[in-house]
């Protein structure tokens, strides 16, 4: 037994209507090329934008703060404690026996684990002030945890240890204070007298923020400026996968007490920008496959309306009603499998054409290339939702046609 | 005596004209035999072609039966309607009704394909032979395009042909041709029945009426007149 000659027809539907099926193929290729660009260009720029933000700043934060206040002596006595007259003390707590948690923490952690120091004050350049956050470190333990020997422009890392007082600083605040490698200025931390440092390296992280208000130089810089010899108020930690910082950061502060920020907690707010733009991608890409798909529905519409004398002679002949439907959707369906992989190829090609585009990041420092991110499952999935489409949009057509009177036809062609 | 083919039963069938209802085929008993040529007449709008696209299971009627090879068709669905049709029934229009796209073969073998009995070798040589016997052995691979109207309508009588049925129905079929070609698929048409099978013709043509074995003229969805031709072929008994 064959089968019906429902292919058999449509092919010769679709390669005789050799205009009709190329509007279709185009149809088809443009919604599918330029759906793929925009979902490559999306991911792409937040994938550049995550990963640039990730090798800014430490996958995981550690700091000298507690989750949840600790009981005051009164309060482990007795129900409720009436306390009144605080004081701020001068000192920052820090984290207490920094080098046991460290070592404990180093036990499982996949990754990297460094101590530091941070103390916000003002950077002085002749009569403008700017206020900074230094941040002391080991350049041998940051090396492991952060990016920043990779970032940097001018001097290296391990400049912090051959001058006094040395600094890095980052360049958008190099530029705008106008200091060079070797320069020297005044920083007046918050709760001491003016240091004077001397810039031994300029270093780019590519984000802004950071750039502008980050000033590293040695622990010890740092708890000097504190007043705190051995204050260590901040551990930053560095994984092998960046994305599983929320998870490692919670059982961390499990096991420390202390407070664990993950990089994406502490930006949150930019993160949550990126579901809006998803969304916004969603819409976008909806529209150009709705495109697509209006594309085969007129098409189909207008072959099951020049073919309304054949449909009547089929079915005059035998053919059942959902062999013609048939026959009209396998037609969109030919389209698509045509138009699909062109569709492919036009949106790996504008692919290409948007890395020689270059744009100013507002977030990011200077001018960026549009970063693509490439990948099958756009293409697959892409492909897939566009043949649902197309013969979907397909049924309504094949089936009016499906349910054409032989004999109307039959009697108006006579 | 020859095996009844079709039998109308009381057959009667009303389309809406306008807000009335318009009687088309008004209660028609009729007939109709193995081997039996069947010419319907009638002036415009009388309801003969109505009549046949009833006989031919492409209307269904508003009361009344069918019986086709025996089987009564008023109870099937539209699939079972379609297998029977795909079975028992050949069509000829007066309009070609061939796909354009394809070949005279190709054509020929669509309703073989539907059927899907014979492998593509099979429909191929079946297809070839007939339209070789309807003197279109060098016009097989030719599309409709490049047919002639009498060439193009022979193709469709191939094709009506193909699955080997029993009856033949026919709708003007010359309607479109010149003489030549007139004369020619009406001869085909008499050969079809000589050859055991049913024809059943929708005429305006008089004169090639006269040549089929039984003549019924409709008026006003009614038959009004048998004329049996025994000239033409030992005829079957014929009612009304």
């Amino acid at each position: 037994m064959t089968m019906p000659p429902i292919f058999f027809i449509a092919w010769a539907h679709v390669t005789n209507r050799v205009r009709q099926t190329f509007i279709g193929v185009i149809g088809v290729a443009t919604g599918v090329g330029f759906t793929i660009m925009i979902a490559g260009v999306m991911e792409g720029s937040q994938r550049q934008f995550v990963g640039t933000l990730v090798d800014a700043m430490p996958h995981i934060t550690i700091t000298d703060e507690h989750r949840s206040v600790s009981l005051q002596p009164a309060e482990q006595i007795y129900g409720a404690a009436q306390r009144s007259n605080f004081t701020a003390t001068e000192k920052r707590a820090g984290i207490t026996n920094s080098n046991l948690v460290i070592g404990s923490l180093r036990d499982w952690l996949p990754g990297a684990i460094a101590p530091s120091t941070k103390v916000t004050g003002m950077i002085m350049s002749g009569n403008a002030r700017f206020g900074v956050t230094v941040t002391g470190i080991d350049p041998r333990q940051e090396e492991r945890v952060s990016k920043l020997a990779r970032q940097m422009v001018a001097g290296e890392l391990y400049s912090l240890g051959r001058g006094s007082n040395a600094v890095l600083l980052g360049n958008a605040l190099a530029v705008k204070i106008g200091a060079r490698v070797g320069s020297s200025l005044t920083i007046t931390p918050g709760t001491g007298n003016p240091v004077t440092v001397q810039v031994m390296g300029i270093y780019r992280s590519g984000v802004r923020a950071v750039d502008e208000t980050t000033v590293y130089s040695l622990l010890r810089t740092a708890q000097m400026m504190a007043g705190q010899p051995d204050l260590v108020n901040e551990l930053r930690v560095s994984l092998d996968q960046a994305f599983r910082a929320e998870e490692i950061a919670s059982k961390i502060e499990g096991q420390t007490g202390y407070r664990a920020v993950p990089w994406q907690a502490a930006n949150a707010d930019l993160l949550s920008s990126f579901k809006v733009q998803e969304k916004i991608t969603d819409v976008i890409m909806a529209a150009m496959m709705l495109a697509s798909t209006f594309a085969i529905y007129s098409i189909i519409s207008t072959i099951t309306n020049e073919k309304r004398n054949d449909i009547a002679i089929m079915k005059s002949l035998g053919m059942k009603e959902y062999f013609v439907q048939a026959i009209f959707i396998i037609e969109a369906g030919l389209i698509a499998l045509v138009g699909i992989p062109v569709g492919w190829l036009v949106g790996y090609l504008l692919c290409i054409a948007m890395t020689h585009i270059r744009y100013e990041n507002p977030i990011t420092e200077g001018a960026l290339a549009i970063a693509i991110y490439y990948s099958p499952v756009h293409y697959a999935v892409v492909g897939l939702i566009t043949l649902g489409c197309c013969l979907m949009s397909a049924f309504l057509p094949a089936r009016k046609a499906s349910h054409v009177h032989p004999v109307d036809i039959i009697r108006g062609a006579s | 005596m020859s095996e009844v083919v079709v039998q109308t039963e009381h057959l009667l069938r009303r389309v809406e004209s306008g807000d009335t209802m318009a009687t088309i085929v008004n209660g028609i008993d009729l007939t109709v035999y193995e081997g039996e040529f069947l010419a319907i007449t009638g002036p415009s709008g009388s309801g003969k072609s109505s009549l046949l696209y009833l006989i031919g299971l492409l209307d269904a009627p508003t009361a009344g039966d069918v019986h086709i090879c025996g089987q009564a068709t008023s109870a099937m669905s539209e699939s079972e309607r379609a297998d029977m049709r795909l079975a028992k029934l050949g069509f000829v229009f007066q309009f070609h009704f061939l796909l354009p796209e394809f070949t005279a073969l190709e054509n020929v073998m669509l309703p073989m394909r539907t059927l899907g009995k014979l492998s593509m070798a099979e429909m191929r040589e079946k297809g070839t032979k007939l339209l070789t016997a309807l003197g279109l052995g060098d016009q097989v691979n030719r599309k409709p395009g490049q047919l002639s109207g009498g060439q193009r309508q022979r193709v469709a009588i191939a094709r009506a042909l193909s699955n080997d049925p029993a009856i033949i129905i026919a709708d003007e079929p010359t309607g479109a041709l010149d003489t030549i070609a007139t004369d020619q698929v009406f001869k085909i048409l008499r050969d079809v029945a000589n050859s055991g099978r049913t024809v059943i013709v929708v005429t305006h043509d008089v004169k090639l009426a006269a040549k089929a074995d039984r003549r019924v003229n409709v008026v006003d969805g009614k038959i009004s007149e048998i004329v049996v031709n025994e000239a033409a072929k030992a005829p079957a008994p014929a009612t009304n």
